[in-house]
């Protein structure tokens, strides 16, 4: 049993403060905005240059103009501002936003990232992750806790070419809540049906512990 | 002052062989479609200009707009942040091939250049892309007990910009999330080249909601209901519109 993307994207919801400035990265990520916890209102922040942007239009009705860093059509909401590219990453690196939430490829203990190269092979690409791991006050992962072939995914080092070093504060994975304090990854939460040496065996670092580990419970979704 | 050109291909009349052009646009907002085509109109008509340097956040999309001027074989390198889209087809093509030059650049960084290449200021400090492949070889200093990479400016001889409003003293506004790189580009290029929506008289543009002020502009061209890339991709679209 794993949560799904969904599933990892309303735990990571759920620690998201009232007010907070919020980027979430392409893809699953995304997914975040679906699930703010009623009462609260965060602003999200997207590097094309809008803050405060609605959900998605229904299809027919996208205004090419009005669209997110992942290219897909948003839509306005009372209090959404546009602004120019560097104003929108004098947002990400000033320290302006309160978290980021990004994809993995890799994550190491010590909080480096790797998410924007898989090799030397293909077209790279980096866009804005590489400002974002360096920006928000909080950077955290949401992430499959082992690859597709089950290897882990969270390291003692990165084997793939770095977004940044010693940024990433928090993971979500499909099976844990992990933070990542002084170069080690504490568990803080895990699916209440898995063991910890279960876990430890999925994960290529020492997990340690500092406190007890809560039970990750999500709703169906 | 009147900064009004007639037509597309004056706009882009002034572009030669191995310039650096500016292309605004995120994707498919903001980009300037009509400029483009009339710059791959005279590259079919006359051969030149190639052996473009361009600059842009991207690397096109299924085969109009930027992804037709590389399909065309003007451009010699590509300077940008994710040169990755839905229908890539055209630039990964080529990349692979070795026939056109990448030079990757994170995306605040490949704006702050930009912003640095048109206020005056030739290098800047960043966090971003320490410790990285693409810090390679660049200086790094301390402040304040953290690193940071030294990037220098970019700057371009001509910029290609879609704008929404434009007066004819180079003012303009822009559409929603259209701004992006536009205003910056605006800043950095010797000449600036703009495509607006409709021309309108001088103090139709609320001064307060001038954008891009004038003196970063050097010519603007009129273009009502520009095209927009997604919907031509959506159509299937091709630039030229060659018989086969």
């Amino acid at each position: 049993m794993k949560l799904s993307p969904a599933q990892m994207a309303w735990r990571a919801a759920q620690d998201i403060t009232d007010g907070a400035y919020v980027n979430l990265g392409i893809g699953f990520p995304e997914m975040v905005a679906k699930f703010q916890p009623p009462g609260r209102e965060a602003i999200f922040h997207t590097e094309n240059g809008i803050l405060g942007f609605g959900e998605a239009p229904p299809a027919g009705a996208e205004d090419w103009d009005l669209i997110n860093a992942g290219k897909k059509a948003v839509t306005l909401k009372p209090g959404t501002a546009f602004f120019h590219h560097a104003d929108s990453f004098a947002m990400v690196r000033g320290g302006h936003l309160d978290v980021a939430i990004l994809g993995a490829y890799e994550v190491a203990e010590t909080g480096d990232l790797a998410n924007w190269s898989t090799g030397p092979k293909g077209v790279p690409a980096v866009g804005g992750a590489m400002d974002l791991v360096h920006g928000a006050r909080r950077v955290a992962v949401m992430t499959d806790h082992v690859t597709k072939d089950g290897k882990p995914k969270l390291l003692e080092r990165c084997t793939l070419p770095l977004t940044g070093v010693g940024c990433v504060t928090r993971v979500y994975s499909s099976h844990a809540v992990i933070d990542i304090v002084g170069g080690r990854f504490v568990l803080r939460e895990k699916l209440p049906s898995l063991s910890h040496d279960a876990l430890q065996s999925m994960t290529g670092a020492v997990l340690h512990l500092d406190g007890p580990v809560a039970d990750l419970v999500v709703p169906d979704l | 002052m009147d900064k009004t050109l007639p037509d597309l291909a004056t706009a882009v009349a002034g572009i030669r062989d191995d310039m650096t052009v500016m292309i605004g646009g995120f994707g498919g907002s903001g980009a300037p479609i009509e400029l483009i085509h009339a710059l791959i109109d005279r590259f079919v008509a006359t051969g030149h200009p190639r052996g473009l340097t361009v600059v842009n956040n991207n690397a096109g999309n299924g085969h109009v707009g930027l992804a037709a001027l590389i399909e065309a074989g003007m451009v010699a390198k590509l300077i940008c942040s994710f040169p990755r889209s839905a229908d890539p087809v055209v630039f990964t093509e080529r990349y692979l091939a070795g026939k056109i030059e990448l030079e990757l650049v994170p995306q605040g960084t490949l704006a702050e250049r930009i912003r640095a290449g048109g206020a005056g200021i030739p290098a800047f400090y960043t966090p971003t892309s320490y410790g990285t492949d693409l810090a390679k070889g660049k200086p790094v200093e301390v402040f304040e007990g953290r690193a940071y990479v030294q990037e220098r400016w970019l700057k371009a001889d001509c910029a290609l910009i879609k704008a929404h409003l434009g007066d004819r003293l180079g003012n303009l506004t822009y559409r929603m999330a259209a701004r992006n790189f536009n205003p910056l580009m605006c800043m950095a290029a010797a000449t600036t080249i703009v495509q607006v929506s409709r021309i309108v008289a001088p103090g139709e543009i609320d001064p307060e909601a001038v954008i891009t002020p004038g003196i970063f502009v050097q010519g603007v061209v009129e273009v009502p209901d520009p095209a927009q890339e997604e919907d031509l991709n959506r159509a299937g679209a091709r630039y030229p519109l060659v018989a086969a």
